[in-house]
């Protein structure tokens, strides 16, 4: 078995509210590889230095890239399908 | 200045050796599991470390193989782009230069690969010249896998992220190819002692 | 309207340290007074920020362990050994000193008494805090949503809340609390004296077949443990939250 060092999605909560104006822990997003719908907050966020690296929990794709940036946060888009926030 | 914490100073260092820390980083005694997804888990049987792309003909090595190959004992410091620098660490590898020996090529940069899917980028001449090694014990003991294990790159002239973790092998290329980070707004070299964090820098 | 709340969600704040309580002898809690807290739900987070005088920078987020109290927002903080953060917040703080901080963050690991039940909570070591924040919600609004609460610490001297689950769990009949203890149990210990595994979720947790909310919250081998279990068990891994609080604390 592998040792697995991620943390959950609600641990990027305050980035993810600065970057999309609204909590988006409660968020639904979809995956492009696997078509697994998660809400964020159960997305594997693994902080790994320079970023953090949100993966799908079903097939370990990585969704989202987070990076502090020089000046301010960013956050990429890699295989997130689509978002969709709570009401 | 806004907000000062009355009392706090974190974990590190004050009194660091002049000349040794690269712009903008602090020495830390720590040495934190840090990595972008699941650590793979590498059989040691299955291990294997190959050089391939612009070679006349691919090369392989085993674990065994690695392990009879000249090995050196390094101590180096190790700065990550985070801002933490760790001094003297002790390694022991195999110089690259020494897989590179009878691989003859005119490619120019590296595509560094790993198991789990890593990948980072480096001029070629940059791996070579005494400059890196595949470092598979670390202060003495086996490698752990958090760390890397059982073998990683390890670049330290360059920041941190370019010392691939649980490496497998070395594509040569005739055209640079940024890796995983460099593909996340960071510097596609990554020279710590000119601040290149960042792409643009 | 909205656009101003989570304006005042995002902007750092400076808090006041109105309290402090020793929970354990490596958890104390902090009572802190919060001048444009807008309200927060139990399982919400904050984030504080630590400024050095050279202006270095190191953030970490804490579980508020206290339902909405006004402008009251506690956190409980345990100590990690070579923490670079854990250290000054239980060691050196004092009452009276400001900490910088953002929030509430969170909409996924919360949980109010309107939302219903039954509810299982899982909570290892300092996991416990955010759960307690819904426990005493569920006790102060006087919800009769059944509660199941397993929580695992390495010793008695350990157990954060010790005397208020213990009456807890007294006077409230719809709420019962399991414990174990990982490394050292008392004479005459009547709880679980082991970790956490499936034998333990399966006697202590709700059957599937009433389709709690379950909450998991602590180290990273603990909420493995407990949400593969729970799963094992025939649990939706949908109704299973889960907050991992990560190998390196600090």
């Amino acid at each position: 078995m592998t040792s697995d060092t991620h943390v959950d999605g609600n641990a990027l909560g305050g980035l993810l509210m600065e970057v999309f104006g609204r909590e988006m822990t409660d968020a639904l997003g979809c995956c492009v590889s696997c078509g697994a719908v998660n809400e964020v907050g159960a997305l594997f966020v693994y902080r790994s230095g320079p970023g953090d690296v949100v993966r799908c929990p079903g097939c370990t794709s990585v969704l989202l890239v987070a990076t502090p940036g020089p000046d301010r946060p960013r956050v990429y888009f890699s295989s997130l399908r689509w978002l969709q926030p709570s009401s | 200045m806004g907000f000062i914490s009355r009392g706090f100073r974190g974990r590190r260092q004050v009194d660091a050796p002049e000349g040794r820390i690269p712009p903008g980083q602090y020495v830390t005694p720590d040495f934190p599991v840090l990595s972008a997804g699941p650590t793979p888990d590498v059989g040691l049987d299955a291990w294997r470390f190959e050089i391939t792309g612009q070679v006349d003909a691919p090369r392989a090595w085993t674990w065994q193989e690695l392990q009879a190959l000249p090995a050196e004992d390094v101590t180096v410091d190790i700065h990550c782009v985070t801002k933490w620098t760790k001094l003297d660490t002790s390694w022991r590898g195999v110089s690259v230069d020494t897989l590179l020996e009878d691989v003859p090529t005119a490619a120019e940069f590296v595509t560094a690969h790993a198991y789990g899917g890593y990948t980072t980028n480096l001029p070629l001449e940059d791996l070579t010249g005494g400059k890196a090694w595949i470092a598979y014990l670390f202060d003495g003991a086996p490698l752990e896998p958090e760390h890397g294990g059982p073998a990683r790159l390890l670049v330290p002239h360059l920041y941190f992220w370019k010392s691939a973790k649980w490496v497998r092998g070395f594509e040569l290329r005739d055209e640079d190819k940024p890796g995983f980070w460099e593909g996340y707004g960071y510097h596609n070299y990554g020279d710590p002692w000119r601040e290149q964090r960042y792409a643009g820098d | 309207m909205a656009r101003a709340a989570i304006r005042g969600r995002l902007t750092w704040q400076v808090a006041e340290v109105v309290d402090r309580i020793d929970e354990t002898p490596r958890v104390r809690s902090l009572v802190l007074e919060c001048p444009a807290w807008i309200g927060h739900l139990p399982g919400q987070h904050v984030d504080v920020r630590l400024t050095a005088e050279d202006g270095y920078q190191t953030e970490r987020s804490y579980s508020i362990g206290t339902p909405a109290d006004g402008r009251r927002v506690t956190i409980s903080v345990e100590r990690i050994d070579d923490g670079e953060v854990s250290p000054y917040l239980v060691d050196e703080l004092r009452v009276g000193d400001r900490l910088e901080l953002r929030g509430p963050i969170g909409g996924y690991f919360v949980w109010s008494p309107g939302d219903g039940g039954p509810l299982l909570l899982a909570g290892g070591g300092s996991g416990i805090v955010p759960l307690m924040a819904m426990l005493r919600a569920r006790v102060t609004a006087g919800s009769e949503v059944a509660v199941r609460l397993l929580m695992s610490a390495r010793s008695i001297d350990e157990v954060i809340y010790r005397d208020e689950l213990a009456a807890i769990s007294h006077d409230q009949p719809g709420v019962a609390i399991v414990q174990t203890l990982t490394r050292a149990q008392p004479a005459g210990w009547t709880g679980y004296g082991r970790r956490v595994d499936r034998e333990m979720l399966a006697d202590v947790a709700w059957p599937a077949s009433e389709e709690p909310r379950c909450y998991a919250c602590g180290p990273t081998g603990f909420v493995e443990a407990v949400a593969s279990a729970l799963v094992d068990l025939g649990h939706q891994p949908q109704k299973i939250r889960t907050e991992r609080f990560g190998p390196t604390g600090g």
